[in-house]
Order: structure tokens, then sequence, then C-alpha cells
């Protein structure tokens, strides 16, 4: 790669007590690289989001952010967090939500400023939320409180933008409209992207490569190379297989992250029943 | 006599002086009461703030200067206990429940009981002295300053938690800023319309302003006015002809909120028959 990767990992590790959640993890992202980040729940998935956002410590190796260790507030990162939707009487407009992403973390109470709301003007129709930015934050849909989520990470013009599962909960369109609206962001302005999802699907036409965690141990790779029944079964440690369906993504026999936790999701996937035990007794072991 | 008359009583002048400045901070603080769901903790610290009342009558002879104390006793101590939001509600309620009983035990032992708990649970707004407004002043003061300088941080924390600490907010220390101001808040408006009578320019100003508006800074000025309203608008009524029995101004204060209150929700474009119509 000729540019400088925006996120470079080496040896990163996060313990929380005896319970390790992913070690030795070598990652560069490009400017401009759509990553997609993929494992059960409690593999640390967001655990990454935090190290990257600087509000959790790595246990052992390092983590640069644009060439520096990671502050939390800098404006090098967006972050879209998970659909979460807003008190329907939050006293809030969605441009004001914008807004509190470009100085929401100043004290005192700020006075009009022309440059500040123009800039917020231009996020929000560059997510083609205009027609909307001005109604009661509460009130608007799943998606269109996403798409200011967006426009509000992006308002400081970061060089990464971190999404944690940004599209649960979405319906499809809304889902498709998200996930475009990141993908043109990130050819346009060379923002990498890692994509934090519980389902590859709906970005597996704009992802690059893959980042699978899965008990301690990691996977990384195109797509085509990491979405194989055979690199999944080592992960995990139990068989694995997957389908491609109508260009659609299936995997079988590994516990869904969406519906339930490791311990949960025995009953439901009698063949990925073993991975939680077997990945931890097998200890951190790196692919590539 | 007159409504006029009245007015020239330096009695009644401290008494709208106490209340404008009550209705002031309470308004301002309101808003964020309601977005953080924080109507049990205002509660909570009222109710509490009878217990300081009562050991500051008993030891210092002075109400006010106790509740204050009590009040910022009690905001360490629901801040501590309930770090966790699931928790906080329990311990509230666990404070409450022993801080208010505490009151009881240490009023038993003090003369004209149930005068002075009636004072201090329902309000005594007449009784304000020099020394006691100044200190009103005061307080006012830096309620007015804390709150402009935590504005947007706070409101940050408290409709996107998550994002706020991304982007560098200190969260919870915002949160137990913002626990302190309202517990000197509400120990202030408790002298006014008495500690069980609190919420009602605490919380009902604000949520009648949620009603109208989804602008922070509408919400925050309405609050206020609607506050002013209230306090000021009760308390004239209480020195009117109508109040021939002496009723005291808070129940004209809370009556006056609660009308405030439902007008809004009937005329709000917030309300839910208005939205249902326009989807129609």
């Amino acid at each position: 790669m000729a540019e400088d990767p925006t996120v470079r990992l080496r040896g990163a590790t996060l313990r929380f007590g005896d319970r390790e959640l992913w070690g030795g993890l070598d990652l560069d992202v490009a400017p401009g690289e759509f990553l997609a980040v993929l494992g059960p729940n409690g593999s640390g998935k967001t655990s990454l989001v935090k190290v990257l956002l600087g509000l959790q410590q790595l246990s052992s190796g390092t983590v640069e952010v644009c060439g520096r260790a990671p502050r939390r507030g800098s404006t090098r990162v967006g972050y879209v967090p998970q659909q979460k939707s807003f008190d329907r009487d939050v006293a809030l407009r969605g441009r004001d939500l914008v807004r509190l992403g470009l100085d929401g973390h100043r004290w005192g109470t700020g006075l009009p400023n022309r440059t500040a709301r123009q800039r917020v003007d231009r996020a929000i129709s560059e997510v083609g939320a205009t027609a909307f930015a001005d109604a009661p934050l509460g009130r608007l849909s799943g998606g269109e409180q996403q798409r200011l989520r967006i426009a509000q990470a992006l308002l400081g013009d970061p060089s990464v933008l971190l999404c944690d599962e940004p599209l649960l909960s979405l319906d499809l369109s809304h889902q498709q409209g998200t996930s475009a609206l990141i993908d043109e962001r990130r050819r346009t302005a060379g923002t990498s992207v890692l994509f934090i999802t519980h389902d590859i699907n709906p970005i597996l036409p704009m992802a690059d490569r893959v980042l699978y965690l899965a008990g301690t141990k990691w996977a990384i790779g195109t797509p085509a190379e990491v979405m194989t029944g055979e690199r999944l079964s080592a992960l995990y440690g139990a068989q694995i297989d997957v389908l491609r369906v109508r260009g659609r993504i299936v995997v079988v026999g590994a516990p869904d992250a969406a519906h339930a936790d490791a311990a949960g999701a025995h009953h439901h996937h009698p063949v990925g029943d073993d991975h939680d035990h077997g990945s931890r007794a097998a200890g951190g072991h790196p692919w590539e | 006599m007159g409504i006029g008359s009245y007015l020239h009583l330096p009695a009644v002048q401290h008494a709208l002086i106490a209340g404008t400045l009550v209705a002031i901070v309470s308004g301002l603080i309101g808003p964020f009461v309601v977005t953080r769901r924080a109507a049990f903790a205002v509660h909570g610290v009222s109710e509490l703030s009878f217990t300081g009342a009562v050991a500051g009558l008993i030891w210092a002879d002075d109400a006010v200067l106790g509740a204050l104390l009590g009040s910022l006793v009690v905001a360490a101590a629901i801040g501590l206990l309930g770090a966790r939001e699931h928790e906080r509600d329990s311990a509230i309620g666990v404070t409450l429940a022993f801080g208010l009983g505490l009151g009881v035990y240490l009023l038993s032992g003090h003369g004209g009981f149930a005068r002075t708990a009636s004072e201090i649970l329902f309000g005594q707004i007449l009784g304000v002295s020099n020394g006691q407004l100044v200190l009103l002043l005061a307080v006012a003061g830096a309620v007015l300053v804390a709150m402009l300088v935590l504005y947007r941080p706070l409101l940050f924390a408290s409709v996107d938690p998550d994002v706020a600490e991304a982007r560098g907010v200190p969260v919870k220390l915002a949160g137990l800023a913002f626990l302190f101001v309202l517990a000197i808040t509400v120990t202030e408006a408790a002298q006014i319309v008495g500690t069980l009578l609190v919420l009602s320019l605490a919380i009902t100003p604000a949520a009648a302003a949620h009603r109208l508006s989804s602008r922070p800074a509408v919400v925050a000025v309405l609050a206020v006015l609607f506050a002013l309203l209230a306090s000021d608008g009760g308390l004239l009524v209480s020195l009117t002809g109508l109040n021939t029995s002496n009723v005291p101004a808070s129940a004209f204060i809370t009556a006056i909120s609660f009308a405030v209150y439902l007008l809004a929700r009937l005329v709000g474009p917030r309300s839910v028959r208005r939205r249902r119509t326009a989807q129609a």
C-alpha cells in the first residue's frame, strides 16, 4: 500500500481479567478501505472500536490512528454507534444532534456562529437529511436518525469512520441507504471505514476485507478468502459451513451473534456448540 | 387591602424576589431533569432537604443552610450509590426512606413539630429573611453560572452518552456535577414551595415546554418563563381577596404550573391528538 495506513495494530491483545478477547492482532487499514468486522457476541468487536476511540487501553501491543496513539475526542475518528432510538420527546431537532458533533464537547452554551451553521448544513445535505433536519429528533424513523448520526460523525472530516452495528433494527431499504452513504463517503473522501456487523450480506458488495473475530482468534482477508467453511471452521474449532445462495452468504453452524450470546447459541446451533471452550483452549492463533 | 398595598410590604417584596430567583434556576435545570429522567432524583433530594432543614434548625437555627448542606450530602450519596443507571432509582429510594425517617426523629425532639414540619414540607414563602435572600441570590448566581458552563457537554451527555464519551465529553463528571446543581436548586425551590411540591417548579414547567418545542434553546426559555409565571403568579394570587382563608402560596403555584402543563398538552404541536390528525 502506497499510502500510510490510517489504523495500525501490532500484536494488539485485549484481556479482561483472565479472559482474552483477542490476541496478537496485526492490522493495517488503508485510506478509503472498507473493512467489515464480524464475529459472535462477546468476541470483542465493540471493544476494538473502544480501543480506536481511545476509551479502552490494550493489554499489550500497539495501536495507532493516523500515526498516533488514539486519543479521546479526536476529530480524526468519526463514530456511528449502534442504532438506538432517541426518546420520542427528546428536546432536540435533527440538526441539533449533528451540531453536538461539532462543538458539543465544549464548555459553555456557544454563541450563534454562521460558519458552524454552514458546516452543519453541508453535513446534513451530504447525507440527504435536509428535508427532516428541523423535525423533532424523536419523531424521525430509525433510518432518518441514523443518517443524522452519520452526518454528525462526518462533520469533523475524520480519516477513520467507526461504525458499530449501524444497521441494527433498520429495515432493508434503510440498511441499503445507510451503507451506500458510508460507501460513497469513503470513495469520495478517502475515509477508512471499520464497519462492525453481525451480518455481512448488506455490506458484501462494498467490503474490501473482512476481519473475523471468534474466541481469541481472528482471521483477515477479502470476503472470498475469509468467508469459507475451511477458514471459519478452523477459527471456531468446529464444523462450519458457508453457503452462497443468490449472492448472499449464509454461515451454518456458527453461533449467531444477532440472536444469542455464545452460551445461548448452543441450543440453536448444535454444530457450533463447542466454539467457546474450544477456541479458548486453543489460545491465540492468528491467521496470516 | 388591595394587592397594590401588599406590594409595598418588605415581606411580600422578599417573597417575590425569592420566587423569581427560584423560578429561574428551576426552569433552567428542568429540561435536563426531563431529558435525564431524573424526576425521582429531584423528589428524593427535595424530600431529604426536609431532614437537612430540621437538622439545620436544631443545631444552627437555620433551616436553609441545613437544607443546603444536607442536599449536597444527598447528591453525593446518590451519585456514589447509583453509578449505574438501573441502580439509581433504588439508591434514591433507599436514601430517601432512611433520611426522611431521620428527619422525623430529629424533629420529634423539637418543639412545635406539626407547624415546623408543615412549613418545611409545604413552603413558607412569606417568611424569607434578609439573610436568606442574600443566600438565595448567591446560590442562584452559582447555579446560573454552573448551568451556563455545563450546558453543551451536559446536553450531549444527556441525549447521546455513547457518542459524547467518544467525542471527549466527561460524561460521568458532567452527570455528577448536574446532580450537585440539581440538589442546590431543589433545596432553594423547597424554601418557597416546600419540599413536597418542588416538582411543580423543577419538572412541570419543563415538561410543558417539551410539549411545545423541540429546540433546546426555546425549551429552556419557555421552562423558565412557565416557572416564573407559576411562582410569582401563585404568590400574587395568594395575596388577593380571593384567598380569604390564608391558603399557602404553594397551593396556587402548583395549580398554575399544572394548568400551564395541561394547556401545553392540549394546544402543543407535539400533542398526540394533533399528530394523529396530521397523519390521517
